[in-house]
């Protein structure tokens, strides 16, 4: 009985929590038509956000797979002061707001900031895509971090240390043994991290300055059509986009997932 | 080749687990190192192994100063206590790994492989997963690991500790057999003396980071240099300043000339062995260990008076007790 009330429970928080909501934004994208939901994803505009918010994607991901690897490695194989410090400064971007992050870099990069001057020789972060690059990476951090460093903490060193007896250098050991045996807490933070670069919105939107068909991604696109042009089955159209990606990312590492896990 | 540890001092913080430990293995020998845990025993190996560097010191491994050498540049194979087994490879794969890391030809690796899985008896599970094996199977393929790269040393830390203790006896015979046949200079650390004494042609008794003495396990068992050596390598019983074995204590039914009056407070039988734990008038608890026979002859039982009297004793002068050992136990 109890087991029923707690299935019944469970089911239902996710059902009224995500399932209607998302449900909802997929009936409400088609309920002008389809051609008007494929005419609101297709235009030039759109495709656009799409391209550039899967271009911070895939500079974003591995990037931060490889800095989140060698930063879970440092965690916990390190001995170095201010380790502490480290620990605690990696959760930072998931206890910030993406929005003061935004207003860090805006501030930073800003006319007047420390590395302001970065304009005048040409190089542009602010409104263009390397400040968007550099917003997306701070947010999405942690996510391989945090996966891996607990299953580094749980396989321990022995394998690694045998390994070495039997002649490994440092860099055979990692790619023969430490990297196989994390390989699918680094894929699970590398889909956290995917769903996050897709998705983020408050840190991006303050440095990308909005400018329609060239800093404009995805959400912000999703956001103006909403807010600004009241084009509601438009936005919807577009979110059924963003969520199609999520969706997907997750199916993919559950296919791909040995059952032991 | 034989292994000289030459005044190795090594801590970890305020913990010092080895000061000043100098320790030669003969080569081919099969030495063990037994001592209580936090003596330094399994530190020494991992610094004769090079995974840990000494503070000071000086290994040597043949007559070649390896103190500043990687682990992976010194010849040695190391067996660890929870097995270390490479679990996303199969058994073929684990033991193959130094060789493949030294890029030795596919066919000599597989004919080298299937040559140590035989010696190992795990022929037929080559394509198994470590997960699929047991505790005492897995040990056996991480020895041929260490065994396939040919290494000039041999070093188990604990390697029976985490098995039943069945499979633990079975094991330890055939290292024992394994050693004869393969003739590589081994090492094993144990705090078990038993297996020490079984499986080993040398002992070093360690103790608060200090090695206590050094000889095969009957000089160790016969004539131990300090109490803590004497107590540690067999049962002991201690009367004032004098040590006496438990099998030394001779039981009498009528008393007799430097006897003195015992209660028999439990008789345990163990088969061939029986063992009586006795208490004495002033209060001193003993331990005696007969035989069956004896124990039948005497009629042992709970409650009953004999007359203790011990055949053989050992004392210790005050210089020979360790400085890490309270005077009164």
């Amino acid at each position: 009985m109890s087991k029923w009330l707690l299935r019944f429970t469970a089911l239902g928080y996710l059902t009224a929590l995500l399932l209607v909501p998302v449900g909802f934004v997929f009936y409400r994208a088609f309920s002008d038509g389809f051609m008007h939901a494929w005419d609101a994803v297709s235009s030039g505009r759109a495709v656009h956000a799409l391209e550039l918010t899967l271009l911070l994607t895939a500079i974003t991901v591995p990037v931060n797979t490889i800095v989140g690897i060698i930063l879970a490695l440092a965690l916990v194989r390190g001995r170095f002061p201010g380790r502490g410090l480290l620990n605690a400064v990696v959760d930072l971007p998931l206890a910030l707001s993406p929005v003061v992050v935004g207003l860090a870099l805006y501030l930073l990069y800003g006319r007047g900031g420390w590395l302001g001057g970065l304009a005048e020789h040409g190089i542009r972060v602010l409104f263009a895509v390397p400040g968007m690059v550099l917003a997306t990476m701070f947010v999405s951090l942690p996510f391989v971090v945090r996966e891996v460093v607990p299953v580094l903490r749980e396989i321990g060193t022995d394998q690694e240390q045998a390994a070495e007896t039997l002649g490994a250098a440092p860099f055979q050991v990692f790619r023969r043994i430490t990297l196989p045996a994390i390989r699918w807490a680094v894929a699970y933070g590398v889909v956290l991290t995917t769903a996050r670069c897709i998705g983020e919105f408050g840190a991006v939107s303050i440095v990308s300055g909005r400018i329609e068909g060239k800093t404009e991604t995805l959400p912000i696109y999703v956001q103006s059509q909403y807010a600004f042009d009241f084009n509601t089955s438009g936005a919807y159209a577009a979110s059924v986009v963003l969520a199609l990606i999520a969706i997907t990312t997750v199916v993919l590492l559950r296919v791909f997932q040995p059952k032991e896990h | 080749m034989g292994i000289a540890v030459v005044d190795v001092t090594k801590s970890f913080g305020d913990f010092s687990a080895l000061s000043n430990v100098s320790v030669a293995i003969p080569e081919g020998s099969l030495t063990a190192l037994l001592g209580p845990s936090g003596s330094g025993k399994s530190t020494l190996l991992r610094v004769i192994a090079g995974l840990e560097p000494p503070d000071s010191g000086q290994v040597l491994i043949g007559d070649e100063d390896v103190t500043d050498r990687p682990a992976r540049a010194r010849g040695v194979g190391m067996v660890f206590q929870h097995y270390a087994a490479f679990k996303h490879m199969t058994v073929y794969d684990n033991v193959a790994f130094g060789l493949t890391i030294r890029k030795r030809p596919r066919k000599e690796i597989s004919r080298r492989v299937h040559e140590l899985l035989e010696l190992v008896q795990l022929e037929g599970l080559a394509k198994r997963y470590p997960s699929q094996l047991s505790g005492g199977q897995r040990q056996r393929m991480a020895l041929a690991r260490a065994l396939a790269v040919e290494p000039s040393v041999l070093l188990l830390d604990e390697p029976f500790g985490a098995l039943d203790a069945r499979v633990r006896k079975e094991l330890r015979a055939w290292l024992r057999r394994l050693h004869e046949e393969v003739h590589v200079t081994t090492i094993i650390v144990t705090h078990d003396q038993e297996e020490a004494m079984e499986v080993a042609g040398q002992i070093v008794v360690l103790n608060d980071g200090r090695v206590e003495q050094v000889g095969s396990p009957r000089e160790l068992y016969e004539q131990p240099a300090n109490e803590f050596v004497m107590s540690f390598v067999g049962p002991v019983n201690r009367l004032g300043d004098t040590f006496v074995r438990p099998h030394d204590v001779e039981l009498l039914l009528e008393p007799d000339a430097g006897c003195s009056e015992a209660m028999v407070e439990r008789v345990v039988h163990l088969g061939f062995e029986v063992r009586a734990e006795l208490v004495r008038d002033d209060g001193q608890h003993l331990l005696a260990q007969l035989t069956q026979e004896q124990a039948q002859l005497l009629e042992l039982e709970r409650g009953q008076i004999v007359y203790v009297r011990p055949s053989r004793e050992t004392v210790f002068s005050a210089a020979a007790k360790p400085p890490g050992l309270p005077r009164s136990a």
